[in-house]
């Protein structure tokens, strides 16, 4: 962004209170910035990459491969602006989709019966671990970090358990089929299921009153209790929500490959908590956006993409990946520092005008 | 004048400490009360007492003449009592208009109303009438609250009470991190809700704005009021005695 740009955006905010078209407001947010080293990373990739990289396929593989950790991270973004952690994501997708799996398994056949009854089962198996660490958090006051962490252990050994450690194969086609093969107007059906959601919970965290309480209690929890907000039954349906959503996650996952991972997600919690700060939101709570975790999602899966396309070794996007994390965090925490201080960037733009 | 809230002999103990040992308060419509005392004293335990922050050993408490029990926050409020917590109680990521509704958000008209979605632009508006009110100095109704001085948020915490209280509003030291311009809006605002008829307890250690503005001025000491003055009689040195047990020996020598 210019230095005008800048200053023209300050001055509407400092004297018009109405400034607040969505835009402006996303204006000097940390996604914005974010967004623009996304933007700055398709670049190089497109450059070095050439068509193979810029090209329709590609980028339908990649949001295909972010569908379901899009969907976690709409969760995750209301636990951490609360200022919580959900590591047990991951565990409950798994577990969520051995008891979908099982089910559809056990019914056999290939009606939409089944493959209602597998989503059911996922929905309410996230819902109950959702709930778990939701009760324990907010009524047994038992801290976010421990409680999930129990339960990301506990949810995967449920998993091995009821599996056995085998994975287990849909046999639900019609599941599959829409996971592999159904297109809206071109794009891929679960990039699109995945939007739907985000979309419906960007909304709900940044215009309703849920999610006004969800930045009140994440921002200062006793105020929040104070004014009336009921802070621990807030709390718990925020977690609530994140398991249902893993169990969302868990039909898509499982529409998606067409067999469990019993294995394969033991850093899917730390990729969504990653791309949930990446995209601004801080992880102190109070502050964030849904914007943001999309944008944060992206940058790992363009990184993985462009370093296969351009022929770097793919372990490369870790190492890239960890660097961007912790340069997020600092830049963010730098500015806002400035913030607290007086506003300096407010300072700068009005001197700006001036001259 | 109506009394509008009583309470009488409440006592709280923590422990061996007598926090509150069968100390009375009253207020009457339109009143400012300042409540004085040393570090200690019990005023803050009784502010919390009265705002349904506190449980009593003993004690009552009326409003308007009829006895309640003010088990909770949301009870005190729901009568139509207020208050400034020192500490502001604002949430430093929300904007100013954002925390005046924070727990009593506007609806929006209609089914989006239904689904939770908020008016924003009432609430903005109408914080920025409430600000107007108190001769505030808060203009960037968009920022966080976290980024603004110590005066600003005083005068977003108050208007937040006010915009609420329509029976009492208590205001825990709201001077005390305020510079002198400030400090004299403040007083001015305290003024403006008095008019008002509501009642103002006005928790304060600093006697020339407790002499200016207070009606009436009772002095805690050891968990119980012991003495009440019209603030147009007293003196300071009259209240700092009061206040340290000074004036006891005095009267125990004469």
């Amino acid at each position: 962004m210019t230095t005008a740009a800048t200053t023209k955006v300050e001055n509407a905010r400092d004297e018009d209170d109405e400034s607040g078209t969505l835009l402006q407001r996303l204006a000097g947010t940390q996604a914005v910035w974010i967004l623009g080293v996304l933007v700055v990373i398709i670049a190089f990739f497109s450059i070095a990459g050439g068509d193979r990289f810029l090209s329709a396929a590609n980028f339908s593989l990649i949001s295909q491969n972010l569908a379901v950790l899009a969907v976690l991270g709409a969760g995750m973004t209301f636990v951490i602006i609360t200022s919580g952690i959900d590591l047990s994501i991951g565990s409950v997708l798994v577990f969520s989709s051995v008891i979908s799996a099982k089910l559809m398994d056990s019914m056999g056949g290939d009606g939409a019966g089944v493959v209602l009854v597998g989503i059911l089962a996922a929905v309410v198996a996230g819902a109950a671990w959702g709930w778990l660490n939701g009760f324990l958090i907010a009524y047994a006051k038992i801290p976010a970090l421990i409680v999930t962490l129990g339960t990301l252990s506990a949810a995967l050994g449920l998993a091995y358990v009821l599996s056995k450690g085998i994975n287990i194969t849909v046999s639900a086609e019609s599941l599959t089929d829409f996971g592999i093969y159904t297109r809206f107007a071109g794009l891929p059906a679960l990039p699109l299921v995945a939007l739907v959601i985000v979309v419906i919970f960007g909304i709900a965290l940044h215009r309703t009153r849920f999610g006004r309480h969800t930045y009140a209690i994440g921002s200062n929890q006793e105020a929040a209790r104070r004014v009336g907000i009921r802070v621990d039954r807030h709390l718990m349906l925020v977690y609530l929500i994140t398991g249902v959503l893993g169990g969302i996650g868990a039909v898509m996952y499982l529409a998606q490959f067409g067999t469990t991972t019993i294995g394969g997600q033991s850093l899917t919690n730390l990729n969504v908590i990653a791309a949930v700060v990446i995209g601004g939101t801080s992880i102190f709570g109070g502050y964030g956006s849904m914007f943001g975790t999309i944008v944060g999602l992206f940058i790992p899966a363009i990184l993985q993409s462009g370093f296969v396309i351009i022929g770097v070794d793919p372990f490369w996007q870790g190492v890239a990946v960890g660097a961007v994390l912790i340069a997020a965090v600092y830049v963010d925490q730098t500015r806002r520092a400035a913030a607290q201080r007086g506003a300096p960037r407010a300072k700068q733009a009005k001197e700006g005008t001036k001259e | 004048m109506t009394t509008v809230l009583r309470a009488e002999g409440l006592s709280r103990s923590f422990g061996h400490v007598m926090a509150l040992n069968a100390a009375d308060f009253d207020i009457d419509q339109g009143e400012v009360v300042a409540l004085i005392g040393d570090n200690g004293a019990g005023k803050s335990t009784l502010v919390k007492a009265l705002t349904g922050n506190l449980q009593l050993d003993s004690g009552q408490i009326e409003f308007e003449g009829r006895p309640v029990t003010l088990e909770s926050p949301t009870a005190a409020t729901r009568l139509g009592i207020e208050v400034v917590h020192q500490d502001l109680a604002l949430a430093p990521h929300l904007s100013p208009a954002q925390n005046m509704f924070l727990g009593r958000e506007i609806s929006a008209k209609g089914v989006l109303g239904w689904l939770g979605f908020m008016d924003n632009k009432a609430m903005r508006d109408q914080t920025r009438q409430r600000l107007a009110d108190l001769g505030g100095t808060v203009r960037a109704l968009n920022s966080p609250v976290g980024s603004m001085s110590g005066g600003q948020r005083q005068q977003i915490a108050i208007a937040r009470a006010i915009a609420w209280a329509d029976k009492v509003v208590f205001l825990d030291e709201p001077t005390a991190a305020l510079g002198v311009v400030q400090t004299k809006n403040v007083l001015d605002s305290i003024k403006r809700v008095r008019d008002r008829g509501i009642a103002v307890v006005l928790i304060s250690h600093s006697m020339p704005e407790v002499l200016e503005i207070a009606d009436r001025v009772q002095v805690m000491r050891l968990g119980r009021r012991v003495a009440t003055y019209r603030g147009a009689d007293t003196n300071v040195e009259e209240l700092v005695g009061a206040m340290t047990g000074a004036l006891d020996f005095k009267e125990a020598a004469a």
